[in-house]
């Protein structure tokens, strides 16, 4: 036998002694055997053998005795239903008790005893109590209809008591209304459609009564109910508003975030303008900013709310900066302090300020958030972020050692964010580079030189320099520092040869890092199979990155401000995610939710609005800069035209026809000459030009115009991805200097082999130029007719054919009025509009006509004449729908 | 609501378990136990939710309290209520300790049992509940007194009990605060306010209707209005712009909104009737005058005045100034005029403390540090310098003008009730910049 009979024996022991004292004469020893039982059910041990003889000492006058009787009961009455029954007498006998609090007793205990057989025997019992002259009893007995229900619901609505229930709602005794709202809020959350508790202007009225008198948690019970209740009118919302604005003083935090949510609800109701929903307003914030002088559990409880208060509306205004020193003084010195502090939008603006006066602090770990936070804002609020580098260079110049670190691992993140806006502060970052200690501030500096070592004249120097203490280096620094050189190598190779050698072999060779050597390795193979697929893939086009809000969806919003003060707010997850069955399940709304406020509206607006940054200039200026080292275009074979057809076809069934419409419009204003960059944008460059198709090819005419008082050398041009592949054919034929005031006119022979990537407007053109001072960005469109090619004459046949094949809703008509057409098919034939056919029909002359696009794509029109009323009908042979504007016929015509 | 609420030792032992709802098992006592008690990086959260179970912690010294469920509660009001269970249990019986827990654990289960209802929390006034959970017995009470109590418990005044009798009417007013600031080394306020609160022992009589009054600048500008004989320069100067307050339940709040008027009954005995926050116009009992000098590598001089600036009959107490030093200080010689001086190496700072201190005096510290010659490159970042003290005004400057008592029932008066008043001004962060 093993050491485990003595464990039994002794347990046996211990309930036979148990036993024995239970059944003892004595009261006192009866009363020490009990609690001797409650003890050890309560560390865990099982005494349920003991429950006859427990029960059995129930049986007394001695209410000490009988209420830990009772705890024992409610322990154990579901393992031992049968015996459990033995105690129904003791209750009902109990529930006549001529001491209120006994029958109190007697009815709380009954409602915890979960057995089928016996609440059957507690009904009458029931009944008695919630009409029982005291109302301690009401009050015990209206909680115990909620436990009840949560055993048996059938038996509670048969047995009629959500209507007594609900008439104690209108009880003389404030606790017994709060408790019967209490119990009457649980059991309709399990019935979300039943009519239960009916809230209407009476019974709301008599709640707002027992509001002023009932207990702080009653109070809560109250104010969480009335946040259910939608109000009939502003009116009605007001005066609830108004009465249950006293409540923010009051000390229960509960009771203030309970009355928060229903002011924030019926909020919603008030019109905008009205001078009460200011007040209201200005009201919210003080009481709000009390509760984080809270203990830390219920500032953590705050803030997680205020967090979603203040992203529904601007309460806090001018409290903002007190709210900021709470966060510094308050969570500093709690064990809350990690906390992320999440702020909006419009604080990030408000903030910018206050955070650089912050960040010249002393405190370093919170200058550190301080930095952080500013970086965030740049990410976040694209309107705000120029501000934000200003700000944060204003902050490297003060020189200090952790500042600088930070703002430059910040800087990093902005460059990714916004490529191509900020890099002109690389030199100021540069000049840092010897302060840096920490492998973050390290890793990111790395990164930038790396990225942008085009731009840095001694990059291949400043790599140098980190790479004499490669090892002691972190890893993340060392990867760091392995990626950018191969950059550097793929955009400089002639003189960064050796580095490159000399980084790989460290990496690969020097080091036990697994990740440093397969890196390495990867990069070695890359770079001795490939260097053109190593250019892809090292200097590939990098995803935006963008902040990971903290802003909550707008519905999910709405939910959990009907859920302040709750777990859901803690969560900021709405109770369905956390709540098992069918409990809060329903999900609430705002009463306004479908006017949704103009704040808020605004500011989901801003977080969700496209960032307005040509999407793949990361990629162009890899390309732009590598013109030496990149055969021209032209010495790969020019796709089959099928192939391009299909691309084409591709980008353009992404619904891209459609705004063809747009860019037909605008072909008018682009014959014409336009400025693309003006020269205030490139820092004295001017770029003017126009798109022109001559003798086959495609041809962008330019004048360059030099408005700066230095020299200009060194031009090249490169173009982004763009929907019909345009792509220079040659070099840009700049070959003398540009001297100050000069112009000169250059012709670019373009193809249409590039890359495609469909742009919207569609014939948006990004364009890059070079020169020795920096690279210069614009865009610009050219007219679509540009691309219609010269064999865009279609078989009669296979044009009727094609033509009855496009379904109707793919075609559109156009009326174009006030058109003096006067063209003949020659003249249209000169811009590759080719009529097939002509007929007239009820003195309408119908032309038939057919182009064809660069990338293969037909466009079949139809023209029908009436005197001062041409008709254009266009149609495409994909099927794909193409909307024509008279301002095209007229280009069409005219050029 | 609630489900389940367990109490723990520093182990992890649970000492009370009291389950209220059926959807909590016995295994949720072991899921907080190994997910938050052991686990092995602390948990900074107070609420965790470990499959799908919320729990809410506080902890008392090495107790910890724990309330458990599965739904979506209230959760500011189960922290309320878990703060209440503490107040509770330590007016029942003293300190919240493991000993005093195990002690008193019938006693605590039946508190549970009338404090929290199917995990609603009920009247938890430890004034109310003292009158018929007294761990005595309740069998000689009379039906008078039965009804009596139950009225009491559900009553409006929940948190007082009818009958209470002294010889000697009295109450006395605590006025503590604690001012915090922040100064650049130029003298300018960064920010400063002042938390304060209003504690009440009340020793009275019956029932009484109590009604405060403080120089509430929206108070005394309405009074201003009203009187003319008042001068309203004066008044208006004497008050104090309250930028929030809340209050004990016992205070009727819709009066309090309509009227700024602060009536009640209170409790017996000692409680918290408000607490007060002011940004404006603060009295800032003392100024640090900051001069730190770098004299080569290898010394720093250092200079701290200060200035106390109130009454010259007031007198500051328990002062202490704290001036951090470099993490590479190798010796410090002092010299203070007042108090005493030291150089604590293990908190990196020069602690000068000063017993007492009249208003309007001056007091200045020289002290030169020496440093040990470091090739870290990083600047010493020049910590704040800090202060403690404790002011028998209040740096808010708020006023009691009145605590009128009036007890129709009883046949005593505002006058015969003895009234004390005492105003404690403590520092809370007060910082000066050097």
């Amino acid at each position: 036998m093993t050491d485990s009979k003595y464990f039994t024996t002794t347990k046996k022991g211990e309930i036979f002694e148990l036993k024995a004292e239970l059944n003892s004469d004595k009261k006192e020893k009866k009363k020490e055997a009990v609690k001797k039982v409650i003890a050890s059910m309560t560390v865990g041990k099982d005494v349920s053998a003991l429950f006859p003889d427990v029960v059995n000492c129930m049986q007394t006058d001695n209410l000490e005795l009988k209420k830990l009787v009772y705890l024992y009961l409610m322990n154990y009455a579901k393992s031992q239903p049968d015996m459990a029954i033995m105690a129904v007498n003791t209750f009902v006998k109990d529930c006549e008790d001529p001491n209120p609090l006994i029958r109190a007793l007697a009815v709380r205990t009954m409602g915890c005893i979960r057995v089928d057989k016996i609440t059957e025997y507690l009904c009458e019992p029931l009944r008695k109590c919630l009409k029982d002259e005291d109302p301690y009893v009401r009050k015990t007995a209206a909680v115990c209809v909620a436990k009840l229900h949560d055993i048996n619901a059938q038996l509670v609505e048969d047995q009629g008591f959500l209507d007594t229930l609900k008439d104690l709602i209108s009880d003389s005794n404030p606790m017994v209304v709060a408790n019967a709202v209490a119990a009457l809020s649980e059991i309709a959350e399990s019935h979300p459609n039943s009519n239960l508790l009916d809230l209407n202007p009476q019974t709301i009225n008599k709640l707002l009564t027992a509001l002023n008198e009932c207990t702080e948690w009653g109070q809560i019970f109250i104010l969480d109910c009335l946040a259910n209740y939608t109000p009939r009118d502003d009116r009605e919302s007001q005066s609830i508003c108004e009465r249950v604005t006293p409540r923010l003083s009051h000390a229960n935090s509960a009771v203030v975030l309970s009355a928060v949510k229903v002011l924030m609800k019926f909020m919603e109701m008030l019109p905008k303008d009205l001078d009460y929903y200011g007040t209201l307003l200005k009201k919210l914030a003080p009481p709000l900013v009390t509760l984080l002088s809270a203990e830390p559990e219920l500032q953590y409880v705050a803030l997680r709310n205020i967090n979603l208060i203040v992203q529904r509306r601007y309460v806090l205004g001018d409290d903002l900066r007190r709210m900021f020193l709470y966060y510094s003084l308050v969570l500093g010195n709690s064990r809350l302090s990690p906390i992320k502090v999440m702020f909006t939008i419009a604080w990030y603006i408000t903030v910018l300020a206050e955070l650089k006066e912050y960040a010249t602090e002393v405190d370093v770990d919170f200058v550190r958030k301080a930095v952080r936070a500013i970086g965030r804002c740049a990410i976040k609020v694209e309107q705000s972020a120029e501000r934000c580098v200003s700000t944060l260079l204003d902050l490297i110049q003060t020189k200090v050692n952790y500042v600088v670190q930070e703002a430059i691992v910040v800087i990093k993140d902005i460059f990714r964010k916004y490529p191509n806006k900020y890099e002109s502060v690389i030199g100021t970052l540069c000049e840092n580079l010897d302060s840096l200690d920490e492998p973050e501030a390290r890793a990111a500096m790395i990164w930038i030189v790396g990225e942008y070592a085009e731009r840095i004249d001694n990059a291949d120097e400043l790599l140098e320099s980190f790479l004499e203490g490669f090892h002691d280096e972190s890893t993340q620094v060392q990867l760091q520092l392995l990626t950018a050189i191969v950059k550097l190598f793929l955009k400089k190779p002639t003189e960064t040869q050796e580095l490159v050698q000399q980084v790989l072999s460290l990496a690969t060779q020097d080091s036990d890092n697994p990740d440093l050597r397969d890196r390495g390795y990867i990069y070695w193979r890359l770079l001795s199979t490939d260097p053109v697929a190593a250019k892809e893939v090292v200097l590939a086009e990098k995803p935006l990155i963008s902040e990971e809000t903290d802003l909550i969806e707008p519905t999910l919003l709405e939910e959990l401000i009907c859920h302040i003060g709750t777990l859901a707010s803690v969560y900021h997850k709405p109770p369905s995610a956390f709540v098992e069955g069918s409990r809060g399940v329903q999900h609430k709304r705002l009463a306004g939710s479908s006017v949704e406020s103009p704040d808020a509206g605004s500011a989901a607006g801003a977080s969700e609005a496209p960032p307005a940054v040509i999407p793949s200039q990361g990629d162009l200026l890899g390309d732009l800069l590598n013109l030496d080292l990149t055969p021209p275009t032209t010495a790969g074979p020019p796709p089959p035209p099928s192939s391009g057809m299909q691309m084409g076809a591709m980008d353009l069934l992404g619904g891209g026809l459609d705004s063809l419409v747009g860019l037909l419009h605008n072909t008018t204003l682009l014959v014409s000459v336009q400025v693309w960059l003006p020269a205030m944008k490139a820092k004295g460059l001017e770029i003017s030009g126009t798109f022109a198709r001559r003798a086959g090819v495609i041809q962008m005419e330019m004048t360059l115009t030099n408005k700066a008082m230095s020299v200009m050398t060194d031009f090249a041009i490169q173009f982004n991805r763009n929907s019909f592949g345009l792509a220079p054919a040659g070099p840009l034929q700049v070959l003398s200097p540009l001297s100050p005031n000069q112009s000169i006119e250059v012709t670019l022979p373009l193809n249409t082999v590039g890359p495609v990537m469909k742009m919207d407007p569609l014939n948006n053109l990004q364009v890059a130029v070079k020169n020795n001072i920096d690279v210069f960005y614009f865009s610009c469109q050219y007219p679509i007719s540009m691309l219609f090619v010269e064999d865009g004459k279609m078989e009669r046949q296979v044009f009727l054919a094609t033509w009855k094949d496009i379904p109707n809703d793919n075609e559109s008509q156009f009326q174009i009025k006030d058109c003096h057409l006067n063209a003949s098919s020659s003249k249209l034939q000169g811009s590759n509009i080719f009529t097939i056919a002509k007929r007239t029909v009820e003195g309408q002359d119908m032309l038939y006509q057919s182009m064809k696009l660069t990338n293969g794509i037909w466009l079949l029109a139809e023209l029908r004449v009436q005197t001062g009323n041409p008709n254009y009908t266009v149609s495409t042979v994909l099927g794909l729908f193409m909307s024509w504007s008279h301002n095209t016929v007229v280009v069409l015509v005219l050029c | 609501m609630i489900g389940g609420l367990f109490i723990y030792n520093h182990k992890g032992e649970v000492l009370i378990s009291r389950v209220y709802r059926d959807d909590i098992g016995r295994n949720a006592v072991d899921a907080f136990r190994v997910n938050v008690i052991h686990a092995r990086q602390q948990v900074r959260s107070p609420v965790t939710n470990i499959a799908r179970t919320s729990f809410f912690h506080v902890k008392r010294s090495n107790i910890w309290l724990a309330a458990v469920t599965k739904q979506n509660v209230n959760a500011a009001m189960v922290f309320e209520f878990l703060y209440k269970m503490c107040d509770v249990m330590t007016a029942y019986f003293g300190k919240i300790s493991e000993e005093n827990i195990k002690n008193n654990f019938v006693l605590i289960y039946e508190l549970l049992d009338e404090i929290l209802d199917f995990g609603y929390p009920q009247n938890s006034e430890t004034g109310a509940l003292k009158t018929f959970i007294t761990q005595q017995g309740i069998k000689g009470q009379t039906k008078e007194e039965q009804s009596q109590i139950t009225s009491q418990v559900t009553g409006q005044i929940g948190w007082r009990r009818e009958g209470i009798k002294y010889r000697r009417n009295e109450l006395f007013l605590d006025v503590l605060e604690s001012v915090n600031l922040l100064m650049s080394p130029q003298g300018q306020v960064l920010s400063a306010h002042v938390s304060g609160r209003v504690v009440m022992k009340s020793y009275l009589s019956g029932m009484p209707e109590c009604k405060f009054g403080m120089n509430d600048k929206i108070v005394i500008d309405k009074q201003g209005k009203g009187g003319a004989s008042d001068d309203p320069g004066k008044s208006g100067k004497q008050s104090i712009a309250i930028d929030d307050c809340t209050f004990h339940q016992c205070v009727r709040l819709s009066k309090f909104d309509s009227e700024r008027s602060i009536s009640f009954i209170p409790p017996d005995g000692e409680y918290e009737l408000m607490r007060y926050r002011t940004t404006k116009d603060i009295i800032l009992p003392f100024r640090v005058i900051p001069l730190v000098r770098e004299v080569g590598r290898t010394k720093l001089e250092v200079k701290v005045v200060i200035k106390s600036n109130f009454k010259p009959s007031l007198l500051a107490q328990k002062i202490e100034v704290r001036i951090p030093t470099p993490l590479n200080t190798s010796g410090v010689q002092v010299i203070c005029m007042k108090g005493k001086a030291k150089y604590k190496a293990s908190e990196n700072a020069i602690v000068w403390k000063i017993k007492r201190m009249a208003g309007m005096k001056e007091s200045q510290i020289s002290a030169e540090i020496e440093l040990l010659p470091t090739n870290d490159k990083k600047k010493w970042a020049r910590p704040p310098i800090s202060m403690n003290f404790e002011v028998p005004f209040a740096p808010s400057g708020l006023k009691v003008r009145y605590l009128k008592v009036f007890e129709s029932k009883l046949n005593y008066s505002d006058h015969d009730v003895i009234k004390w008043v005492r105003y404690i001004g403590r520092s809370g962060i007060y910082e000066t910049r050097c």
